[in-house]
């Protein structure tokens, strides 16, 4: 049974990992904002793209997105779900600014 | 990728793989529900009516304590599911236990700046479209952790009853999914909220 | 004290209006009626025990269709209404107000406890079948989907004599719906009966989604599925990601109201507009949510009655899923009118034109598959070849539509009204009346009779076209939808008078239906091989009905269309061969059911703004899942395997 799996016998250097990776992206993200004095677009793109990386460290490296049984389906459900949530944001931002 | 061709016990009985199936698409389905109030939030964000704006509002150091209280709480969420794949009950219950206090404290800090708000800044749900779109959010998000506050206390009470069967470990298994999507959810509360909010 | 409840009553029933009355009575009489017959013949027991809480999907699947037929027999009676009123100019049988009230509870009774509700009826029925499982994945899920849909059809129809109907429109657009322009009861329950229909919605789609990724006989890779059970596999998808836009659009209406928050009202920054946008980006979808399924019904039903494979067969699976990654792309054309910018309205109008092209892919395929065939014209048939051209009309005068300058001519006029009936009358519902004639054998064991069932086609399918054929003309001519009545002197008397007279012939084509139904049940053709159609896929492999384990052996899938292949082979009597073993069921339970009379009640007091009943019901709500939760280890059960054989011998099965 499990017991005999040696991943399951080790250090949890994974979970840690991804938690000082996810409190570091954190303190960047807080640090662009606070302290960087850059242009609007760049710092809300900057942080937008680091709360992405932070989604993925989730998905990998605590919720076992990537392991098997029924990967396919599993990754299927969650990338439609990331596409129709950017079809919804950017989509009702595009129609109701009216700007361009 | 990993490839390790071993199943852990939740995923033994076809019942319980399909049920985790199911909740992975389940959490499909709560990605586009937050995407709708993100993109309801972030139209009505400049629509203040004369009220307090989320300049006025947010507190730095509040939401980060915020943010860190919910993040080791995944982690720790985390470490239980290996405790669970080692079939340790003791082990697992003491990690969801502390996931649970951390969930607890995360609460209590949102009800708090909750309640400083509305008593102390006159900044209510009724006040301002951006308002309306703030609390909402936010509040969906917290009534989703409370809500698994208590579906975890029902599955720790289960997994102190039964043990590890193929049954509870599933159960395990999804709460540390939910929890962790929560998790998801507020990197991105506090990426287009609070730090957009203190920009725009 | 007497004024306070007599004031009262007279707010809490609507009263004022002779047909409300009337339907107060046949509301009371028809409930004495079955309180009696079930009291009488003892009959209490036997609803709980088989109906109430089961989980098998037949029955669930039973009870889906018995309640759209109802549904569609009250929205019918509404639109006859509006018909009648329309009848000449100047008409005073409904009041602006009635006639609000009517259209408004038209469109969402059709779409969502009709139209919805019959095609996951169908599902019921066929998926788990078709693709040689025992039951679907989650039969207690499926349980829960089917009462929150009826007990959220029954709140939405009591507003009818209690508090007073929602008369917003089925889109039910801010600021109208909003609390300043329309106070009172009658949109919150088009907003509380939804949110709670929606949620067993979108349990149904994760249901059948897993159902379909996991559940599939040995040997069927997707790519050998039926296309029925490949539609089904689409729209679950297109539910599972459109049906939460409507679940936070329903909400945050319902905080606007209930609450005072300020999303889509006019005072303090709240944004009309916002609703929507929300409304369409789950309202596009949802189209193809009725939409897909019948069109794999039609490919079943023709490739049967062609006898043929479906030509084209993964051209089909793949224009279906172009459909639903398109799907999300298209809402803006709903509102052209609103104004937007010159780019906004270009994409929307081009993704729009580009969505038609897959539809257009597969009513090429069913042609081809039509092509030298040996066809048989059955009543199903008759609906599925019917389709095809009714249906073409109203996608053409789609992409008309499209095109956002002309739509600022078309918009909102009887050309709309025209069009979307032309697709979700010769889609979705002849789609669901060829699907109910080529699945009832399964369903209850004997065939509909075939020449009432012509006979109700014809005079449906012809006064469907004299109602809305004419509906593109007069909407050209300037008649807008929504008008309670219209001024003499216009030119539209005519066209209008024939419109009413093809909708009342729709009326006789139901009734002929209806008689059908009960007529066949006393006299219909007895299906005893379980193929009465000579069909291609693994339904028709079990006995009718099938049996409450489907299958005494899972079959073992080869090729697409496996029970032909089966036949050719002959071996398909594998799956009832003996030695039999025990099958693994899920238990029956009441906690569905009662799961959702708590929803029922939590969801009245929020109409009324009752709080000392919506709490009390919310916590029902949390109980019965608590209950649930630790209950759920102790929930199957064996069938013997000798009663699979008794079960067998009694279908003549085993000789």
């Amino acid at each position: 049974m499990s017991s005999n799996n040696h991943e399951l016998n080790k250090f949890p250097w994974k979970h840690v990992i991804g938690l000082a990776l996810s409190l570091i992206l954190t303190l960047i993200a807080l640090w662009v904002v606070v302290s960087l004095s850059l242009p609007t677009v760049a710092t809300l793109t900057i942080i937008v793209l680091l709360a992405v990386c932070q989604a993925f460290i989730q998905l990998l490296m605590f919720m076992h997105i990537n392991e098997n049984h029924g990967r396919g389906y599993r990754i299927l459900a969650i990338a439609f779900g990331f596409y129709i949530a950017v079809v919804v944001v950017y989509g009702s931002l595009w129609i109701m600014w009216f700007t361009v | 990728m990993e490839t390790t061709n071993h199943t852990p016990i939740e995923y033994s009985t076809e019942e319980g793989s399909n049920k985790i199936l199911g909740f992975w698409v389940f959490l499909g389905a709560e990605i586009v529900l937050f995407s709708a109030l993100f993109s309801v939030y972030l139209v009505l964000h400049s629509h203040t009516a004369g009220g307090p704006t989320s300049k006025d509002l947010f507190e730095v150091k509040e939401f980060m304590i915020e943010t860190f209280l919910l993040l080791i709480s995944s982690f720790t969420c985390g470490l239980g599911t290996i405790e669970l794949r080692r079939h340790n009950v003791k082990g697992l219950v003491a990690w969801l236990v502390v996931t649970l206090l951390l969930g607890l404290g995360f609460i209590g800090m949102e009800l708090n700046e909750f309640i400083t708000y509305v008593t102390v800044e006159h900044a209510t749900l009724q006040t301002s479209a951006f308002l309306s779109g703030f609390f909402v959010l936010v509040g969906t998000h917290g009534a989703h952790v409370s809500f698994g506050i208590v579906w975890m206390i029902c599955v720790i009470i289960q997994l102190l009853r039964r043990g590890v069967t193929p049954v509870t470990a599933r159960k395990a298994f999804i709460i540390g999914l939910y929890w962790h999507f929560l998790d998801v959810v507020w990197i991105f509360i506090f990426t287009a909220v609070y730090l957009t909010g203190l920009v725009l | 004290m007497i004024e306070n409840i007599k004031s009262f009553l007279g707010s809490f029933f609507v009263t004022g209006d002779p047909m409300i009355y009337g339907a107060d009575a046949s509301i009371a009489l028809a409930t004495i009626g079955i309180v009696f017959y079930l009291t009488y013949f003892k009959k209490w027991k036997w609803l709980w025990d088989e109906w109430l809480t089961t989980v098998d999907h037949k029955k669930i699947g039973i009870m889906y269709i018995i309640a759209a037929i109802l549904m569609l027999f009250r929205g019918g009676v509404d639109a006859l209404l509006m018909r009648a009123q329309l009848i000449i100019p100047n008409n005073t049988f409904l009041t602006s107000q009635h006639y609000n009230e009517i259209f408004t509870t038209h469109g969402t009774i059709m779409i969502f406890f009709m139209a919805m509700p019959f095609i996951f009826g169908l599902m019921n029925i066929a998926i788990p079948l078709q693709i040689g499982a025992r039951d679907v994945a989650f039969p207690f899920l499926n349980a829960v989907s089917f009462w929150l849909f009826f007990l959220a059809a029954m709140l939405f129809n009591i507003s009818f004599v209690i508090g007073g109907s929602p008369d917003a429109g089925w889109t039910s657009y801010a600021p109208l719906a909003g609390l300043k322009l329309d106070p009172g009861v009658g949109e919150n329950y088009y907003l509380v009966a939804l949110q709670i229909s929606g949620i067993g919605t979108l349990a149904t789609g994760v249901n059948f989604l897993v159902t379909i990724f996991k559940m599939r006989a040995p040997g069927m890779t997707l790519f050998k599925m039926p296309m029925f059970t490949w539609s089904t596999l689409v729209t679950s998808i297109i539910i599972i990601f459109a049906f939460p836009v409507l679940t936070i659009a329903l909400a945050l209406m319902s905080i606007d109201r209930l609450f005072g928050a300020h999303f889509f009202t006019i005072e303090a920054g709240g944004s009309p507009m916002m609703w929507a946008n929300l409304f369409w980006i789950w309202g596009h979808p949802e189209v193809y949510i009725v939409l897909i399924p019948v069109l794999g019904i039609f490919s079943e039903v023709i490739s049967t009655f062609a006898h043929k494979t479906l030509f084209g067969y993964k051209a089909m699976v793949w224009s279906m899923i172009a459909i639903s990654v398109l799907s999300f792309t298209t809402w803006l054309h709903h509102f052209f009118t609103m104004g937007n910018t010159a780019w906004v309205n270009s994409f929307f109008s081009v993704s729009t034109m580009i969505i038609a092209i897959p539809t257009g892919v597969k009513i090429f395929n069913w042609l081809f598959t039509l092509n030298k065939g040996r066809i048989e014209f059955t009543t199903a048939m008759l609906w599925a070849l019917a389709f095809i051209p009714n249906f073409t009309i109203g996608g053409i005068t789609g992409v008309m539509l499209s095109l956002a300058p002309a739509d600022y001519q078309y918009h909102n006029s009887y050309f709309l009204i025209a069009h979307f009936h032309n697709v979700l009358i010769a889609g979705t519902v002849f789609g669901v009346f060829a699907g109910l004639h080529y699945w009832w054998p399964k369903m209850f064991g004997h065939v509909l009779n075939e020449r009432l069932g012509k006979w109700a086609f014809w005079v449906f399918m012809i006064s469907y076209n004299i109602c809305f054929l004419p509906m593109y003309f007069i909407g050209l001519m300037g008649m807008t939808r929504r008008m309670y009545t219209f001024p003499s002197g216009l030119g539209w008397e005519p066209l209008n008078l024939v419109i009413t007279l093809g909708a009342f012939g729709m009326g006789v084509g139901f009734l002929i239906m209806v008689w059908m139904i009960v007529y066949s049940a006393k006299y219909g053709k007895r299906d005893t091989t379980g193929d009465p159609w000579n069909g291609r896929t693994l339904e028709w492999a079990t006995s009718s009905p099938a049996p409450e384990y489907n299958f005494a052996h899972i079959p073992q899938v080869e090729t697409v269309d496996a029970f032909a292949h089966m036949k050719e082979k002959g071996t398909a009597g594998n799956i009832y061969k003996a030695p039999f073993q025990a099958i693994h069921m899920p238990n029956d339970t009441g906690i569905p059911f009662i799961l959702s009379v708590f929803f029922f009640i939590a969801g009245f007091g929020l109409v009324f703004e009752w709080y000392w009943m919506a709490i009390p019901g919310t916590i029902g709500i949390i109980v019965s899942m608590i209950v649930r939760s630790f209950k759920d280890h102790e929930d199957h059960h064996h069938i013997p395997a000798e009663e699979v054989e008794q079960t067998e011998r009694a279908a003549g099965r085993l000789s």
